[in-house]
């Protein structure tokens, strides 16, 4: 804790609050918030890049038609472990580090509600991955079926396949006690005037994706149970000649999954609704209405998990309910993007990194929304499916979707972290780099999708060369510039000086702290009257 | 609210217990693993996850139980507690629904589709010819052999009268906590524990009578499946919960818990209503219906 800063709110710092211990014990058995969200958010980093360096991998190997570096077993253990490192490891760690730091200080708590639960969530993960990440190297190689692991497939899996199975139950694990942190900490140690209606976006699309991961984290640990037993104990739940039925596996598995998509877009529409109403210097428009759209998102995304299997083979009336379910969610959705359109319209805006981020995110999810619109479509997802069309849609949510929500928030919330601003420059460079990038490497993929390249496959046909080797080389370059978003870190301290309110615009109780913030915050509960009439 | 601002909320300073947690959870999914890859090493290097964790279970809530003793816990962390069983509680609930759900599908979707319902005709003609759907079974390919049925009646159905009385005798020693009534309380809670190790032990039984006279295992095929999964599941928990309650019998006995502040009690507790719904959704459609 710096000496010179005073918190006002929690001026009755007495002989018990004092600062971290030295050493690698302050990490390791951390039970302050502002640690464990930045383990998070590190650790969150190192998956993205690692993660990333399989993207490279796989993008190398498709740049020109035929094999060139790997062997196409490895290229399918390389998109395997991509996704389930980046869906686990970078983007929903990353959301935990952002509500770890940033819930209590929103609400005014004095930390996280479960503080021991808290540390033990986050050291979980590195086991998780150090696990998953071990089956690179073993006999059969890593997992190579699809991180939807669908079975009879995935039972083919050498060695690594139990590794594979208790890594993902590590996973379900930690984000289920992370979330019932997040829940009780949002509706225990609220401040004492802060009610539901009046708590900051973030917090409250937080508490929705909570709920959610309660509610499908042990649906994944109870499919992919079975199948272990399937594979170990002589189960037939996927198998037909024993009754059983693989799509039942894809059933489960997708009733987790959609829900999944949700938990990791939600946090970033929080993100994105805290930043906008920053820049633009006006209230969010429409705040209650985001809350009842994020809930109906929420709501949804439980009974539209089969528009992920229209070709799998279904009952009419299941492809058409859900069908119309899936094409229902763009009007909460819809609600959203409308309400942050709105918020900027006549503000006084300002293009800060964070706001250019999150303007680019408004704009791109869009499109990855839209291209999710013509995928729900029944008779045309027929055609889509398995193509190179979903890896763009899915790409476009996850990448300019959620991973600059989570950029944005990073270099929005940097200064209150560090006490000083970010190299700007250096900031809008990664801005422009990662967004002319990303557009380079994934719009061309819509393309090869309508044309009919599939997806998962290490060569192609020759006349998809054009398109790949302008994703390849789109790639390449986003890879690349996220370096540049470790030279901010790097220089990060380097900075002037934050204020305690950092933005001009800047709303709500987080800012109300000193920058850095101290180690402990809110000890007694502060009036969240102050922080809300900012704008008034 | 429950805050006021001269009561502050206890948070802990460092705490090492997660950190044992995760080095036992390392341990016990790489022996689990490796042992299921034959590696016969595998299987200690299990065991010593699993006393690692018994060890961190132990000294975790120990360091709570001590905390809770000491008075560091006001009305804000309470709640807190009981907001986070209940969540809990509803992860297991779900867990349970994955399997639930996999006993429906089968029973309502692949099996009479693989008897040729729905659009299903040349899939029974071509791939199972002969195949009629019927609940109870092991699937066109008689995967496991022949099997006889759990009938509901016997032994499943003491259960059900177990368990269901363990519900009535918790809630009696609770509310006999609630007045004051420590003997009655001691007794009733030893009760509870009592019809819930008879359970797991007549579960046992079930178990053996199984496999050894009607050859109904785990590899008989979607039926046994899921009637093994379902009450195995189940019968652990019920284990877990019986340990539990046993446990809070002795800090009964020690002259823990108050009238007015038992939040432990009455977490075990949910936890018994809860094995105890999920055995009536048992009982219900796995064995009867």
């Amino acid at each position: 804790m710096t000496a010179t800063t005073v918190d006002t709110h929690a001026a009755d710092h007495d002989d018990h609050d004092h600062g971290p211990t030295k050493g690698i014990g302050r990490w390791l058995f951390s039970t302050n918030h502002k640690d464990i969200g930045t383990m998070y958010l590190v650790f969150s980093l190192l998956m993205f890049f690692i993660g990333g360096s399989m993207a490279m991998v796989i993008r190398s190997e498709l740049a020109i038609p035929g094999l060139q570096f790997v062997h196409p077993e490895f290229f399918n253990s390389m998109t395997t472990m991509h996704a389930l490192i980046m869906v686990f490891g970078a983007v929903m760690p990353a959301f935990v580090g952002l509500a770890n730091w940033m819930i209590p200080l929103m609400i005014g708590a004095p930390d996280m509600a479960l503080p021991r639960m808290n540390n033990w969530s986050f050291w979980i993960l590195p086991i998780a991955f150090g696990i998953l990440l071990s089956t690179l190297f073993m006999p059969g190689g890593a997992p190579a079926g699809g991180w939807t692991m669908y079975p009879p497939l995935i039972l083919q899996t050498g060695d690594a396949f139990p590794f594979l199975i208790f890594s993902v139950h590590l996973m379900g694990l930690s984000s289920i006690m992370g979330a019932i942190n997040v829940i009780v900490t949002i509706i225990n140690m609220r401040a004492p005037d802060m009610t539901l209606l009046k708590m900051p976006m973030f917090v409250w699309t937080w508490l929705i994706t909570a709920y959610l991961l309660i509610a499908v984290m042990p649906v994944l640990a109870g499919a992919v149970t079975m199948l272990l037993t399937d594979q170990f104990f002589g189960t037939s739940f996927f198998l037909a000649a024993g009754g059983g039925d693989p799509v039942m596996f894809q059933h489960i598995f997708w009733f987790f999954g959609h829900p999944e998509v949700y938990i990791m877009i939600l946090p970033a529409f929080g993100v994105v609704s805290e930043i906008i109403p920053t820049f633009a210097r006006k209230k969010l428009f429409g705040h209650d209405s985001m809350v009842y759209a994020a809930s109906c998102i929420a709501f949804l995304s439980f009974i539209v998990w089969a528009h992920h299997m229209f070709t799998v083979g279904m009952p009419l009336t299941g492809q058409l309910f859900f069908m119309f379910a899936t094409m229902l969610i763009a009007v909460p959705t819809g609600v959203k993007i409308f309400n942050w359109v709105a918020t900027m319209w006549r503000g006084s805006m300002t293009f800060e990194t964070p706001m250019l981020f999150s303007l680019a995110f408004v704009f791109l999810f869009t499109i990855g929304g839209f291209s999710g619109l013509m995928l729900a479509i029944q008779p045309a997802d027929v055609q889509y499916h398995d193509t190179y069309f979903v890896v763009a849609h899915f790409h476009y949510v996850l990448v300019p979707g959620s991973v600059f929500a989570i950029m944005a928030g990073a270099y929005y919330w940097l200064p209150k972290w560090t006490g000083h601003m970010y190299n700007e420059t250096l900031g809008k460079l990664h801005f422009w780099m990662s967004t002319i990038f990303v557009n380079l490497t994934f719009f061309p993929q819509h393309f090869l999708g309508l044309a009919g390249m599939p997806r998962r496959i290490p060569d192609y046909s020759v006349q998809f060369a054009d398109f790949n080797l302008v994703s390849s080389v789109g790639a390449i370059g986003f890879g690349l510039s996220q370096l540049i978003f470790v030279a901010v870190l790097l220089t990060a301290k380097k900075g002037a000086k934050a204020t305690d309110r950092v933005w001009e615009g800047s709303h709500g109780l987080e800012w109300t702290v000193p920058s850095p913030a101290p180690w402990h915050t809110f000890t007694t509960p502060p009036k969240a009257r102050i922080a809300n009439e900012s704008f008034e | 609210m429950t805050t006021h601002s001269d009561e502050h909320y206890y948070v802990p300073h460092g705490s090492h217990w997660p950190a044992v947690g995760s080095l036992g959870l390392l341990f016990l999914m790489v022996g689990v693993s490796s042992w299921l890859n034959g590696a016969g090493a595998g299987f200690y290097i299990m065991l010593t996850g699993l006393a690692i964790i018994i060890f961190m279970v132990t000294g975790w809530f120990g360091a709570v139980i001590g905390e809770s003793q000491g008075g560091l816990y006001n009305a804000q962390v309470d709640a807190s507690f009981r907001q986070g069983m209940f969540w809990f509680i509803f992860s297991e609930v779900m867990f349970f629904a994955a399997f639930f759900g996999a006993l429906f599908y089968a029973r309502n979707m692949a099996i009479p589709w693989l008897g040729g319902e729905s659009n299903n005709f040349f899939t029974n003609l071509l791939l199972w010819e002969g195949f009629e759907s019927t609940w109870p079974t092991n699937g066109p390919g008689n995967i496991g052999g022949d099997y006889e049925v759990m009938p509901p009646l016997g032994l499943p159905l003491i259960n059900t009268a177990l368990l269901l009385t363990s519900s009535i005798t918790v809630t009696i020693a609770h509310h006999a906590l609630i007045a004051g009534r420590r003997t009655q309380l001691s007794i009733f809670l030893a009760a509870t524990f009592l019809l819930g190790f008879v359970f797991v032990y007549l579960q046992g039984v079930e178990y053996v009578h199984a496999y050894q006279d009607l050859n109904l295992t785990l590899s008989s095929g979607i039926y046994g499946s899921t009637f093994f999964m379902l009450t195995g599941f189940h019968g652990m928990h019920v284990t877990i919960g019986a340990i539990m309650l046993t446990i809070i019998f002795f800090r009964v006995i020690k002259g823990h818990f108050t009238p007015d502040k038992h939040f432990a009690f009455e977490a075990v507790a949910w936890y018994w209503h809860f094995v105890d719904v999920v055995w009536i959704g048992l009982y219900v459609f796995v064995y009867w219906m």
